[in-house]
Parts: structure tokens; sequence; C-alpha cells
């Protein structure tokens, strides 16, 4: 990208304004658009983090929070997570190097540890239900597994879309459209753990805290 | 397990004459348009250029179609509503029993608003914007056209209730307890939900490429500043749109999951409370009547300038009363359930909002007058309908802040009072504001005006019709009558909505001008022709030819201050341009036109259809076809064509001997 | 990889030109990782001890949660205030705005209309309203 050489040697003064140079490259456009797409998301989980503010001690007779949750597998969740957003970040620094193992590695470690934290997730809804905690129960419940749930959907999308991503650098290689896409993908990525910051401690620290 | 869910013969419904003659309508007006265009051979014609087309002014196009089509189904439910009001006084019942009513006032509300008046607004912004700004098209253009037939899907899903099944009888918002499945087990609620969720997500992702759009893509020299009004209240509309979208989404969602998988959010059990719903709809629901009337109040600051011959009066004051308008509409959606248990503390806070809100729209008015106020005003028919509006909005905007105080609301909440009052506004401003932009915008994407005479007539329909048919009602509203009665016992009221009755008739007349009008027209169309500034117009749009060529500018338009192309007529003139000093054209890459869209909807229709009528394998099958779709979109190698030089070249020849001629 | 002033993508890695002092990128992610283990590992700790005063857990956990959400946007996302993040942090203060009235707005209006619903004691209980 010889054109970049060129450009980052001219001093950024006596460039054009962002807002007077014409249309921004495909690349600000493009990833600009997704984070104003994830944006949009975030408030998609706000109004669902508000019902379940509003309906956590809606009990209806049945169990809470404190009774339910295991803060062990909490914790274990939450540390899948924030590697896998740290090792996406690396898969990120292979994609702007080029180096293709790299790349391969940085999203199998991604995905081994979104997976981790979507199984563990399951297990904890399946013995919630086996006990009788379904979101039938009780309105408290519904709050918790619909936001809950929304979150490990995003992750089980998110999980897919690498796996399709890494296919695509398989057999188009670095194509600016796939460099776009990767962009958009780690957005996503570190835009769920954020979103997890706040269900860990909304739902699960504030739930069992005395 | 039935293969076919619940779905059987018995969803037809056969035992209503007036239902199976409104269904037998619409199916031989869908036969007769099917049949016309495979007289005409149009098909593989209407495939590539329209139904796959990524180009935002053919999109735009489309988006209007639907608007007025369903303009036409949405009224025809307001008539049939207006004339039992007009007779089920007294002991009578009416020619619509409560059932029917019901389904009638909650598809009037539906349809009017999301498969009407977005539609047409987005449309409008999707011709426009880009044109305004300078650009070749919208920033993720096959994104465009997925939003457009997502729309479009959800209004088909809407009609397939007439006929196959029900719609809900809940209302357009859709309340708990009584759209829970418990008091709503038919398939009514079930259609509404699923043609607002898809069509949601086809709004919301017109939101996002429009902001993208505005904020990232302009013309070069093109600040902030220098950007035609309406691009600004595009850009807060599609802001309101990504803000508040997500919220309809997540309740919407909660209700569904009410119905479908018995869970309690809303439930009269298990804990659920239904204010929540309340709640959320509203935080939707009040920046959603702003998503409407902005882009209105956009056409009407172009259509004023231009016809006044002067710049906007206060740009500057424009523009932050625009963005204003679109934080504050996020502060104010409680007025709407005032009476539904808040206390004076909470009604207080957003009744003082509700009223500071109409301040940055009552700049606008004084804006917009002032920019009358000393110039050469045309009265075309655009201007009409932004002079009809200014009276108009005024009016419903004054009963909007009467209603913003609390104590005076206990006395109007749900009552007609209100009825009229939504309607003065959305009438006044979303409608007039559309159909000023429809003339106005006409020439430009056709390359012929709309009949004048049959554009006058149809304001003066309009116009005249809704005095007579609202007016009424706010007195009604006063006398103490409720909304949505089927029948009611005041005979002190019947003269009153028989009046209104005609008011709706008058109506009819001004929409039956404006089929007349686009019938005229086009028949006319050669004596008709414009060239490419029909309005001695002063924003970019006017500078490229009527209808303009797929890439919209042959050279981006280097812009140097606001109203830019009224900027370079001046210098042109002043600089006596020379004919023959012509730039080397280059080819220009334009997105290629691809099914994606169609396609998606198609599997979005399938699943809507599939999920209300829980045919669970049809349902997977639909989600499935819309991820193949979009994997099939994602591996796509070409996804460009390039337009020769030699093609600008020519057009643009073409263009400048017919100037000359 | 910008040919016009102040514009970057959002999550794009700036260009060395701007950050003159930027150290290398892993680093960047390794120092956003640790900082936010330990803030987690924190918060797990506030919400377990018996050592604070109950009433400031909950502020503690969520300030604890901003802070944890700040360092996935400056490591992670390299948000920065300068020039060249101007409309990604103008975007990002809009959604949080958004956020803010959605959550605050509806935790108020409900709380408010809960407390005004005069109901029996065993609703009230189903529904969590506190007597």
């Amino acid at each position: 990208m010889n054109v970049a050489v060129a450009i980052d040697s001219v001093p950024q003064a006596a460039l054009p304004s962002a807002s007077e140079a014409g249309p921004a490259p495909k690349r600000i456009v493009v990833a600009y658009g997704f984070w104003i797409f994830l944006l949009s998301d975030i408030v998609m989980f706000a109004a669902l983090f508000a019902s379940y503010a509003v309906l956590v001690r809606a009990t209806a007779g049945g169990p809470a929070g404190a009774q339910l949750f295991n803060q062990r597998t909490v914790a274990i969740e939450t540390a899948c997570l924030l590697v896998s957003s740290y090792t996406c970040g690396l898969m990120s620094l292979a994609i702007s190097s080029r180096n293709r193992l790299g790349v391969y590695l940085g999203a199998l470690v991604t995905f081994v540890l979104g997976a981790t934290f979507l199984a563990l997730e399951i297990r904890e809804f399946a013995s919630m239900i086996a006990i009788g905690a379904t979101p039938e129960r009780s309105a408290f419940l519904s709050a918790f597994f619909t936001l809950v749930g929304c979150h490990g959907l995003h992750v089980t999308l998110g999980l897919i879309w690498l796996v399709v991503m890494m296919v695509q650098v398989a057999v188009m290689g670095f194509v600016t459209s796939v460099q776009h896409r990767l962009l958009c993908f780690s957005l996503f990525w570190h835009a769920l753990d954020i979103v997890w910051v706040g269900i860990f401690t909304v739902v699960y620290l504030m739930g069992v805290s005395p | 397990m039935n293969l076919l869910g619940r779905l059987d013969w018995s969803a037809i419904p056969l035992h209503e004459p007036i239902i199976m003659g409104a269904t037998a309508l619409m199916g031989l007006i869908v036969v007769a348009v099917l049949g016309f265009i495979t007289m005409k051979g149009a098909w593989l014609y209407l495939w590539r250029e329209w139904l796959t087309s990524v180009d935002h002014k053919r999109i735009g196009v489309m988006y209007c179609v639907l608007a007025l089509v369903m303009l036409l189904r949405g009224f025809s439910d307001a008539i049939m509503m207006r004339a039992q009001q007009a007779v089920a006084a007294g002991g009578a019942q009416g020619y619509l029993p409560p059932e029917h009513f019901d389904q009638i006032f909650s598809a009037h509300g539906t349809i009017m608003i999301f498969f009407m008046a977005m539609p047409f607004v987005v449309g409008l912004m999707n011709f426009a914007v880009p044109l305004q700004l300078g650009i070749r098209d919208v920033a993720f253009p096959t994104l465009n056209s997925v939003s457009f037939w997502l729309t479009a899907s959800g209004a088909l899903l809407i009609n397939v209730s007439l006929a196959i099944g029900e719609f809900s009888k809940a209302g357009w918002w859709g309340y708990p307890p009584l759209s829970e499945l418990q008091y709503s087990p038919g398939v009514g609620v079930d259609y509404y939900l699923w043609s607002l969720q898809i069509s949601g997500l086809g709004t919301l992702l017109a939101g996002i490429n429009f902001v993208t759009t505005i904020l990232k893509m302009r013309a070069p020299g093109m600040s902030y500043m220098r950007m035609p009004v309406f691009c600004w209240t595009a850009l807060a509309t599609n802001l309101l749109i990504v803000a508040a979208f997500p919220v309809l989404t997540a309740v919407l969602a909660m209700l569904l999951l009410d119905r479908y998988l018995g869970f309690h959010f809303f439930t009269n059990d298990g804990g659920g409370n239904q204010m929540l719903y309340a709640n959320l709809f509203w935080v939707w629901g009040h920046p959603e009547v702003y998503i409407l009337v902005l882009p209105a109040f956009g056409v009407f600051s172009e259509v004023i300038a231009t016809f006044s011959g002067k710049p906007l009066f206060g740009y500057r004051s424009m523009v932050a009363a625009t963005m204003a308008i679109c934080v504050l509409s996020f502060l104010v959606w409680l007025h709407h359930f005032f009476t539904m248990g808040a206390s004076a503390n909470v009604n207080g806070f957003f009744g003082v909002m509700s009223m500071i809100i109409a301040l940055p729209t009552g700049v606008k008015i004084y804006n917009w007058l002032f920019t009358m106020y000393g110039g050469r005003v045309r009265f075309s028919v655009p201007v009409l309908w932004s002079v009809g509006f200014m009276v108009t909005f005024v009016i419903g905007g004054m009963t909007g802040v009467l209603q913003a105080v609390p104590p005076a609301d206990f006395q109007l909440h749900n009552s007609v009072f209100l009825i009229a009052h939504f309607h003065n506004v959305i009438i006044g401003g979303v409608v007039f504001g559309a159909m000023a932009g429809y003339n106005y915008w006409f020439p430009k994407a056709f390359g012929f005006k709309l009949d004048e005479r049959w554009g006058k007539a149809a304001f003066w329909g309009w116009f005249i019709g809704f005095y007579l048919a609202f007016m009424p009602l706010y007195l009604l509203g006063l006398m103490g009558m409720t909304r949505r009665m089927q029948h009611y016992d005041d005979l002190a009221w019947r003269p009153w909505l028989v009046l209104a009755m005609i008011g709706t008739v008058i109506i009819l007349g001004g929409i039956v001008c404006q089929i007349i009008q686009l019938v005229v027209s086009i028949r006319a169309r050669d004596k008709l022709r414009v060239t490419a500034d029909p309005w001695n117009g002063r924003t970019l749009e006017w500078a490229t030819a009527s209808p303009p060529p797929a890439w919209n500018f042959a050279f981006a338009p280097n812009v140097s201050g606001r109203d830019a192309f009224w900027t370079s007529k001046r210098r042109e003139q002043s600089k006596q341009d020379k004919p023959g000093s012509v730039r080397a054209y280059e080819p220009i890459e334009m997105p290629k036109n691809n099914p994606t869209g169609f396609v998606s909807a198609f599997f979005a229709v399938v699943f809507g259809f599939a999920m209300i009528w829980h045919i669970w394998w049809m349902a997977g099958l639909g989600l499935l076809g819309a991820l193949v779709t979009l994997l099939a979109f994602a591996f796509r190698r070409h996804t460009e064509f390039e337009v020769p030089a030699e093609q600008i070249a020519r057009f643009e020849r073409a263009q400048q001997a017919g100037a000359a001629a | 990889m910008t040919d016009a002033r102040y514009d970057l993508a959002p999550g794009d890695i700036p260009s060395e030109e701007i950050q003159a002092w930027a150290p290398s990128g892993a680093l960047i992610y390794t120092i956003g990782l640790l900082v936010a283990l330990i803030l987690t590992a924190t918060s797990f700790w506030v919400a377990n001890t018996s050592l604070l005063w109950p009433g400031g857990v909950g502020l503690g956990l969520a300030v604890l949660a901003v802070a944890q959400m700040g360092i996935h946007l400056v490591f992670f996302l390299h948000m920065t205030t300068g020039p060249d993040s101007t409309n990604n942090i103008l975007a990002l203060a809009f959604g949080l705005l958004i956020v803010f009235v959605v959550v605050a707005g509806t935790m108020w209006i409900m709380a408010d209309m809960n407390q005004n619903m005069m109901m029996p004691p065993a609703a009230a209980m189903s529904m969590g309203i506190p007597r």
C-alpha cells in the first residue's frame, strides 16, 4: 500500500479536514456503519437491562438470584470471554501484518474460549430448568433468561461469523472486503465483552451480594 | 403433529361478507397489476431494473409507491370507521360488529404509521439525500435494498391477514393484558408482532445506512454547516431511528416470548408488569413521531426557500432546533400515559419537558415565515402544501401543548380530542410534507412535472376535508366522547360525527384528484417534460439531469458554500462558461444490482407467516434460507461494474444538446 | 491509512504518525487484559466481602463495571479523545445518553408507578413490590 506510505509522510495539517474532504475511505465508512449498528444493539440490551431491573424482585414465590447463581461458573465464564477478547485483539494484529498462521491461531483460540463460555452458560441454564427455575416460573426468571440468553445468542452468532470469516480468509485471502469484515467482527466481539461486564455485574454480582 | 401448524381452511373468514369483499377487491387489483405487467412483457425489465436495484433513487421511488398503495388501504379503514360512527348512535349497532371494528382501528393505526408514513418519509430521504450531498449512492447500497424489501414484507403480511386469519384487536400499540395469549388467543396479535419485527429490522438498517452516509460521505467541500437543511433533518431522523427502534424490537420480542413460550413479562400472573410494556413501547413511540415529522420539516425548508427565491432564514438556528428536537424527543415519552398511575413528580417532569419541546418547532415556524417574507413567492403545489402545513400544524401543536399539562390531560386522555390532536399534527405535518416532497421531487425522479391543476384540487380536497373531519372531534372530545367506540348512546354527538364523515369523503375526493393527477401527468408527459432545474432550485439535486443517470454526477461537485447549486449558478452567469472547456470524463465504478434484498425478504415472509401459524418446520426453512442468502452475498466475487467514460460523455452531450434545444 | 485529516475507523489501530509514543500493538492489548482482570477480580471481591458497608457495594460494583468498560474501549477498541476519533466518540456519547435515559427513566417511572398501585399483599409480593 504505497499510497499509505506516501500520505503518512505528509504532515496532517496540509490535508483537508475530514468533514470537507469528500466521501471517506471505504474502511472508515464500513467500520463506522458497524459501530452505529453496535450502538443500536447496545440500546436494545439497555431495554432488556431496564426490564430486568424492574422485574428483578418479581419472583412470584419462586427462587431468586441468590439461590440460583453460581459465582465460580460466572467467574470462569468472565475469564473466558475476557481472554477471548484479548486473543481477538491479537488476531487483529495478525491481520494487519497479513500473518495467516497468526490469524488462524488467534481465531481458533478465540473460538474455543467463546465456545467454552457458551457451554458453561448452557449448562447453567439447563441446571436451572432442571430444578424448576424455568423462564415460565416468574417474571424475574423470564427477564433473566431473556437478558442473559440474548447475550448468549449474540455470542453464538459471533462464533458462526468467525467460522465463516476463516473460510473467507482461506478462500478469498486478505482482500479488502475480508479485511473490513474482520474489523467489524473484532468490533462485535469486544462489544459483546463490554455487554458481559454489565451482565455479570448487574445480574450476578448484584444478585448475590447481601 | 400437524404439518400446517394451526392453519386450516377455517382461517379464511368466509362468514364475513365485508372482509371477503375487501379480499376479493384486493385480489382483483393484484391480478390486474400482474396481468398488466405480463401484457407489457416487462417482467425481465422489472426484475433487472427495479426489484434487484441497489440504486437509492429506484429504492426511494419503490418506498413511495408502497406508501401510496398502503395509504389507500389505511384510508379505507378510516372511511369504514367514520361510516360506522355516523350511524351507530342511540341503540343502533351500525354495520360493523365489535370484533371487526376493533380489527379495523388496529389495522388503520398500524398501517398508517408503519406502512404509509414511515415508507413515505424514508423514500423521500432515500431519493433526495445522496443527490443533495453530491454523492453517487448511500454508504451500503445492498443493505438499502434489504431495508426496503423487509418493509414491504411487513406490509405483505398485514395484507395477508385480511384474507387468511384475522388482525389484532388490541389497537396499534398492542397493550397487554389484552394482547397476551389469554385474551387474544388467535393469530391477530401474532400478525401484528411479526409484521412489525420484520419491517422494524428493515427500518433500523436504513437508519444505520443514512447516519453513516450523512456523516461520512459528502461531496468535497461540503462541511456540516454547508449541508442542505433536509440532510440535517434526515440526520436527526436517522439518529432517532437508530436510538429508538431497538427498544421497539426488545419490547415486541418480550411480548412474543410471553405469547409463544409462556414467559411472564406482562402477564397477569407470575409477577408480570403491564405498565412496563406501556413504558417501553412509548420510549420508542415518542421518538417515532419525530422520526415521521422531521423529514417533513426538512421538505418544507427546501420548498419554501426554493419557491421564495431566497436562502432559508436562520440556517444555524434551524440546525440547532433540529438537533434539539432530536435529543428532547427522548425525554417526553411519559406524556402518552399521564393517567396511568405515575405520581405528580414524574408527571410534572415529563409535562414540562413536553412543553419545552414545542420551542424548537416554534423557532422553525418563524424561520419559514421569515424566509417567505420579502421573497417573491411562487404559489406552486408544494408551496400550497407548505402553507397549509404551517396553519394546520400550529393548531395541532397547540392542542398538544395543552394536553402536556397533566391535569388537562386527565380530562382529555383517550378521548377523541386526542385523536383530533395527533391526526392534526400527523396529517398537517407528515402527510402534507410528504405530498409537498412528492410534488417537488417528482420531476427530478421521472423527468416530467405533475399536473398543476389536479395537484391544487388535491390539496384543497385534503385541506378542507381534514378540517371538516377533525375539528368536530375536538368538540366531541370536550363533550366526553372516548376513542375507539363501535357504538354510542349520546345522540348529541351524532351530527358532529356525520360532519366528520363528510370531511372524510372530501379527503377521499382529494385522494381521487391525486390519482387523476398521476394518470393525467403520465399521459401528458411529453408536454410536461422538464430539464434538470424546473423550479430554479438551490441544492445539488437540481444540478444533474431529470431523471439523474445511475451515477448521479459525472464529476463530484466541489462545494464552497451553502445552497451549493445556487452559488454555482450565480458564478456561471457572471463567468459566462465556455461550453468547450470540459474535463476528461473518467470511468465510474457503481455497485451491481443484486437480488439479496428481494430474496431475503421472501424468506422473511416465509418465516413470519410460519411463526404466526405455528408451522415450525417452515419457520426453520425460512431462517435457513435467509442465512444462505446472506452467505451467498458474502461470497460474491464481482460486486461492482464500471461505467465507461464514453457512456458518461455520451449522456452529458445529450443533456447539453437537450438543454440548448 | 487515510488521506484526510483527523478520521479513524472505530476499532482501527491508529497510525504511528498520530501516536508517536505508542507502544507496540500487542503491549496495548496485554496491558488492557491485565488491568481488566484486576478490575474483574476486584468486582468479585467487592460482591462477596463483608469488609465494605453494604450500601456502598452496589455503587462500588457500578464504578468498577464502568471502569472495565472504559478499559475495553481504550485498550481493545482504541477509542481515544484525539481529533481523529471525534465522530466515533460522539456516536458513543449519543449511545450512552440513550442508554442512560432508557434505563434510568424506566426504573424511575416503574418504581414510581409500582408505589402508587395499592395492591393486596399477596399480589404485591408476587410482583416483588416491597410493602
